[in-house]
Parts: structure tokens; sequence; C-alpha cells
């Protein structure tokens, strides 16, 4: 073990020598374990890597028969869902983006009154119980979300519309802007917070009212973290599956307005999946693989937006 | 003798060149006080005799620095190196665990097990660091219940339990009261009969008191170094007679 | 005059805003836990489920299963995310190649919907590594679905450990991985310990990906290799066949066990972040 030198030690008063003895001997051991470790720590950050190979890998390879059977036209724009002899998915990217986009228009401006209410106007004492809540809000299962949709809003939208069965858009909207809220909230007040004490300052010394230099100074300086948080807000819910489930019907038709029934493409994998064989089957991978085209839209759309914010 | 000689030392973190072409000789069992205004160099200095300066990105260093006339930089022992050049640093910087485990770190890091070696390598740094009477009776105790200045000399004998050679000290009083200060400097007084001590201060009047060589560093440069009392009593540069009469920060 | 009623209006709606986040939750809450509560006994805990009787009928298979994805998941999940964060902090150059496609992965593994963990876990563990509906295949595929949550977590626990006690431990001579492991790592618990618990809650509360991949078989796994059905997923079950009140009930009463872990995990959080807060001054 030619690297490893000796460690000689002058012979100084302070330690007896049987310690220094004890460091001699130790001095000329090889640390094989330091190796050895880091080799098995870089072994493991590669496992992230290496899932995020294999799981690509795998939806193209099973994804391909069906696109090649239907073509990427009639797969994306094809009206008819009828395994397996037609893959339109069509119905579905509109139902996923109008329940995703409908969510947005309900849940982002609560979102951004709450996030302005925790970072500017509400009292110590209230945000700390304020805020929890939001935390709890993120931690519950979807399933549950779903059973509550199914229970409240689902029978609320056939009460208020007069319909027959509440299994809609609209149902899935209402349910999905409730569980964007704990995201969107979150990012927004950390934005609304990064904005450097001397705007809010030099409006007020302004004379400006603090409402006015909430709406009129810190939300537009905080604007490209708080888009941030409305595009994860709306990745959540396009890739959301069980609430949706639970409560929109399912129905592969094209939904004609938000009073009817639809199924999202993570529905359309999760009920059929289980059962699915065949072409069939990989059809649901090629769902998978525009489900996954348009979450990497919205996170290329993030990266921009942080990009933009650290200039 | 030198324990240390510094040649032609440069070194830059990343476009700054923060050390310019160093000459130093640092001689054995003395004290050497390394002064000069804030970013001068002087702890950037320290840092290259025990290679701390690895721990940071982007350092680039030319030149060399012996120890005992082996380039310390060719050596692939780091930790070795460090046994043999301990180091006290400007905020005491306990771990956060007992007394005793504070001080038996360096030894059981080497992989010491055996429990006398320990025990009594641990009575003889406290002894060592004049601590050993006020912690006696608590080694059990966290190192965050002793005082800053106790915490200090808990970090010396940390730093003597595994014997070095040269113990490094970087402004080693800067963050106590006169009181715990006075302490350090009697215990230097001890330690320098057995050790090399390299201390970077910021107080002129602790480098006159304490030290036998002092060196004066001015933006990255080495002014001037020799006898302490030269240096304070007859400086031939002109900045360092402006340094040491207080006219610069 | 005019601003002062501007104002008040904006000042209204954030109120409102926040007030109607605040009424949502507790609606939800309380109107699970107001018909599920009383349905919650010894009983309902831990008898067996059964099909033809409703009325004696429990979820303790659901609750050993979930209780074993979690063990499972977590126990694989969590060296490696520690190990990833640990290189990642302490031995890769900050801003090097390495790093970028490492985090790049770590934060697309984030970003993936939880069915594609579903369809992802179900061709690679359930079918091209035979491990069939199976708990372990659950468990397996939440791993990759939990694991950027612990790297991202311990990262930051990592790089909170002040820089001084590594100069110290450094400074004594000590390798990297004894600074790791004496130094490093115990200041760091409290947060590892919080991407656990946050793990945990994700692990309870994921559904699509954990039926495409274990199952739904409503008793208790014999082994890791059988297929379960966790508490998520047995409450979507109950609501697709909601016929008698017995249903209703016991979809209730499930949804307020599972509202209860969710509550008690936060709590746990909540109490390790405040320690947390104590220990740093």
């Amino acid at each position: 073990m030619s690297d490893v030198v000796t460690v000689n030690h002058a012979p100084t008063a302070k330690q007896s020598g049987q310690v220094v003895k004890a460091l001699e001997a130790s001095a000329n051991r090889v640390d094989w374990a330091n190796h050895l470790f880091k080799y098995l720590f870089m072994l493991s950050a590669f496992i992230g890597v290496f899932s995020v190979g294999l799981i690509g890998y795998f939806l193209i390879k099973e994804g391909m028969p069906a696109l090649s059977y239907a073509g990427v036209t009639n797969f994306v724009f094809g009206m008819e869902w009828v395994p397996p002899v037609l893959f339109g998915i069509a119905p579905m990217i509109v139902a996923s983006l109008i329940s995703a986009l409908g969510a947005v228009v309900i849940g982002v401006p609560v979102a951004l009154l709450t996030a302005i209410f925790l970072a500017e106007v509400a009292p110590k004492r209230v945000a700390d119980v304020v805020r929890p809540a939001v935390e709890l809000l993120a931690g519950i299962p979807s399933v549950v979300y779903g059973f509550f949709g199914l229970v409240i809003i689902v029978p609320m939208v056939e009460k208020v519309f007069n319909i027959p069965a509440g299994n809609t858009l609209m149902a899935a909207i209402i349910v999905l802007a409730v569980m964007i809220l704990p995201t969107v909230i979150a990012i927004s007040e950390t934005a609304l917070r990064a904005v450097p004490r001397s705007y809010k300052e030099g409006s007020l010394a302004l004379g400006a009212s603090p409402m006015f230099t909430i709406f009129k100074v810190l939300l537009p300086a905080a604007r490209s973290g708080i888009l941030a948080g409305v595009v994860l807000g709306i990745a959540r819910a396009i890739g959301e599956t069980m609430a949706i489930i639970m409560v929109m019907g399912n129905s592969p038709a094209m939904p004609r307005h938000l009073l009817d029934s639809a199924r999202s493409l993570t529905a359309n994998i999760a009920m059929e999946m289980a059962y699915a064989t065949g072409l069939h089957s990989s059809a649901l991978y090629t769902t998978g693989i525009v489900l996954l085209v348009f979450v990497m839209v919205l996170n290329a759309t993030l990266l921009y937006l942080n990009r933009e914010k650290a200039r | 003798m030198n324990k240390f000689d510094v040649k032609d030392l440069n070194l830059y973190y990343g476009e700054n060149h923060a050390l310019k072409g160093i000459n130093l000789p640092i001689p054995e069992r003395k004290v050497t006080a390394l002064i000069g205004p804030s970013g001068c160099g002087k702890s950037t200095l320290l840092r290259t005799l025990n290679r701390m300066n690895d721990l940071i990105e982007n350092v680039k260093i030319t030149g060399n620095v012996s120890l005992d006339g082996n380039d310390i930089y060719q050596e692939r022992n780091v930790g070795g190196l460090r046994m043999k050049v301990g180091m006290v640093f400007q905020k005491p910087n306990p771990f956060p665990m007992s007394i005793y485990e504070n001080v038996a770190y360096g030894l059981r890091a080497q992989g010491i097990r055996d429990k006398k070696v320990i025990d009594e390598a641990v009575e003889n740094a406290l002894r060592g660091a004049a601590l050993w009477d006020e912690v006696s009776d608590r080694l059990d105790g966290h190192a965050f219940g002793l005082s800053g200045g106790q915490q200090q000399r808990l970090c010396i004998a940390r730093a003597i339990a595994i014997q070095p050679e040269v113990i490094l000290m970087d402004e080693p009083t800067s963050a106590l009261d006169p009181i715990a200060t006075h302490k350090i400097e009697e215990l230097m007084e001890e330690l320098r009969k057995d050790y090399t001590i390299v201390i970077v201060t910021h107080s002129m009047n602790q480098a006159k008191r304490i030290s036998d060589k002092t060196a004066v560093f001015w933006m990255g440069e080495l002014v001037e170094h020799g006898e302490t009392a030269q240096i304070f009593n007859s400086p031939q540069d002109e900045r360092t007679k402006g340094y040491v009469n207080g006219d610069f920060g | 005059m005019r601003r002062t009623i501007e104002d008040r209006i904006a000042l209204s709606l954030i109120w409102g805003g926040a007030s109607l986040t605040i009424i949502f939750l507790v609606w939800m809450l309380w109107h699970i836990l107001a018909n599920g509560l009383s349905y919650v006994d010894w009983t309902f805990i831990s008898a067996n489920y059964s099909v033809t009787d409703k009325e004696n009928s429990g979820i303790w298979p659901m609750i050993v299963s979930t209780i074993y994805m979690v063990i499972l998941s977590i126990a694989i999940a969590a060296p490696i995310g520690i190990m990833t964060a640990l290189f990642l902090t302490e031995y890769a150059k900050p801003g090097s190649k390495v790093v970028k496609v490492i985090r790049f992965c770590t934060e697309s593994l984030a970003g993936i919907p939880s069915i594609i963990y579903g369809l992802f876990g179900m061709t690679f563990f359930v079918v091209t590594l035979g491990l069939g509906f199976s708990i372990l295949s659950g468990a397996l595929t939440l791993t990759i679905l939990i694991l950027p949550v612990i790297i991202r977590t311990t990262e930051e626990a990592l790089i909170a450990v002040p820089l001084a006690y590594r100069e110290g431990s450094y400074g004594l001579g000590a390798s990297k991985i004894y600074t790791i492991w004496r130094v490093i790592l115990p200041s760091a618990m409290p947060g590892i310990i919080t991407s656990v618990i946050l793990s945990t809650g994700r692990v309870i509360g994921e559904s699509a990906p954990v039926f495409l991949t274990a199952g739904m078989v409503a008793r208790i796994p014999d082994s890791v290799l059988d297929s379960g059905r966790t508490l998520t997923v047995h409450l979507y079950k109950l609501t697709t066949e909601l016929y008698t009140v017995h249903d209703w009930n016991q979809a209730y009463a499930t949804a307020t066990v599972l509202i209860v872990l969710v509550l008690a995990i936060n709590l746990v959080t909540k109490l390790i972040g405040r320690r947390l807060n104590k220990a740093t001054y």
C-alpha cells in the first residue's frame, strides 16, 4: 500500500506511550471503507437515473404497437375509443385539459387570496392555524377527496343544475380546484415573501395603501413564482387519477359541455389496465405517453419560469 | 530548524489571486503570528498548512509547502497530515456530543477502540488544555453546556488528543471575552513548549504578547516577517509601519 | 374616500379567500368524521373483511397490507434516498455534469403522475421481474415514487449541517465516511426523520399505482409476494358498491381511519419541526 504515508510522531510530551503507539498503528491503516462507501453512494444516486430511463423505455416499448397500429393522428385526434379496434383518445385529452383548466380558474383565485392572506394580512396567531390547515389539505389522500366529492359534490351538482347524474366534468373541476389549493398556496406564499422588503416599503412610503401595495406592487413582482405555482397546480390536476374516477362518470365519449360525463387520460389507464390485453393494453401505455408529454411540457414551462425568476 | 517551509506559494479562488508568491519559513516549537488587515490572506495561508483549502471548490495552488522537508501537496494521506497538523477555529466548534466524545473523536476516527487508551488520552488532552479540573466530574455532559472559552479549550484538547506536532489557530480568541482570552493565552504559553504554533490574529497586542515570530500580510502578499520584537519596534516596510501603528484596518 | 372602499373590498376578498380554503377543509373533515367516527370501533379495526356480513366486517387485512407497504417501501427507499443525498452533498462536485444528471432525473421522477408509476410497476415488477401482483411489487413501485421526497428533504437537512462541524472533523484527520457517520448524519437526523414521515404519508395516501401493482385481494397477505389491498384502495373499492346502509358506514369509517392517520402524521411532523427549531440556536 505504497500510497499510505507513515505518520511519525515526534516525541512531544503530552501523550503517553500507549496512546502514541495506538495512533502510530492506526496511521498505517488502509482506508478501504472510504472508497467503498463513495462508490456505494454513487451507485445509489444512479438508481433514480436508472429508474427514469427504465420508465421511459417501458412506456415507449409497450406503447409502440398501438401507436403504429392507429397512427399518431388517429390516436391523438380520434374521437372513438372502442378497444381493440378504435383507439381515439381525443375525448380524454379534452376532458383532462378542461378539468385541469377549470380547476385552475376556480382554485387559483382562492389560492392566491389565501397566499396573500398568509404572507401579508394574517395576524401571526391566525396564520399559525391556517398554514397547518393548508398542509393538512395537501396530505389528505386523493381517494378521500374522491369520496367526499362523490357523497357531497356530485349530489350537489345534480341538485343545483337539475340533471339526472352529477358525475360530470363540473364535479371533477370542483374537487380538483380544492386539491390544487395547497400546491398553489404554498408556492405563491413563498414567491410573495421573496419580494424584496424595499419594494413594499417604497410603495407604502409614497402613501399607497397596503392593499394597493399588495395588488399593484407585490403581486406583479412575485408574478413568475406565482405562475410556477399555477403550472404545478395544473400538473397536479392533470396527473390526478382516483379522485377523478370517483366523480367524473368516466364515459369515453367526447363531453359536449361541463355537465357531461367524461373520462380523463389517467382514468382511462386506471380503469382498463387491470384487464386489458394485447393492443388494448398497449393503447393504455400510449395514453400514458400522451399524459407524460403534457406533464413534460408543463415542466419545461416551469424550468423556463424559474430561469426567468433567477434573472 | 524550520517546521514548515512555504516557497513561492500562489493560491487562487477561481479568478481571485488570494496569495501572491509567499515565501515563509515557520520555525519549530515557536509561536508564529500571522497578522494583517481583513482579507489580506493570513487565514488562507494558515489553511494551506493542513490543506483545509481542499474542502473549498475552485481553489488552485502553485508553489510548495513542505513539512519537515516533505511537500504536503504531494502527500496522499491528507488525514495523516491533518493529524500531524491540528487546527483550532475562529468560533469554538465542538461537535454536538459529550465532552468525552469530543476529545475521543480524533482517536476513534483512527479506529482506536481500546477504552483504556482512549480514557488515558482524553484525560491527558484535557489536562494539556487546562480544562481537566473544570470538567473531570462531567465528562458525559454535552459539550454545548460549556462556556465559550471552555468550548475553545475543549477544541484545543480535541486537537492535542491525537498528538499533533503543529497547532494552527485561526483567531482562536476573537469570539471570546477578555478573561477567556487570557486563559487561552496562558495555555498557549504551556503549549509552545511542545508544539509548533501558527496563529492568525486580529489583535496586534496578542501577537506582541505571545509570538516569537511575526509575518505581516497585505492584500495577498507577505510584506515582512521576522522576530516579533523587530517587526513591532522597527518595521522596515511602510505598510507594516502603518498597520502596527493602527493606521489601517 | 374612494380608496378606503376599494381597500375594504380587497381586504374582505383576502379574508374571504382564506376562509373558503379553511371552510372546505373543515367541511370535508367534519362531514367524514361525523358520519364515520361512530362506526370505528374495535370490531371494525380488528375484524376481517366480509362481503356477506357487512355489519361485522372490518378492515384488519387492509391495515396489515398498508403497514407492510409502508415498512417495505420505506426500508428500501430511505437508505437509497439518504445515500443519494449524501453523494450529492458530500461527494459530488457541485454543478458538475453528474450532479446535473442526477438532479434532473430526481426532479423528473417527482413530476411523473402516479398512474404512470402504476403502469411501469405493472410491466416491470409484476410482469418482467415476475413478482406478480404483490406487496413487494407495490412497495418497489412506491419506492421510486417516494425517492424524490426523501432525497430532497434529506439533502436540505444535510446542507443545513454547519460547515464548522465538517471542518472540525476533517481538521482532526477524520475520513469522510467517519465524519458523515459520527457528525453529519446525527446532526441531520431530525430532517431525515421528517422525510421518512412525509414519505409514509405518501405511501399511505397513494392508490392508483398500488392497485395496479399489489392488486386488491382483501385478506391478510401471507407474505410480501402475496397480493394485498391497502386502506386507500379499499375505500375506492367500497365506493364502487355503495348499496346498503352498511356499505356507507364502512366507507365513512374507512375514510375516517385514513383522515386520523393523516392528522397523526401531520402532528408528528410538526412536533419534530418544532424540536428542530429549538435545537438550532
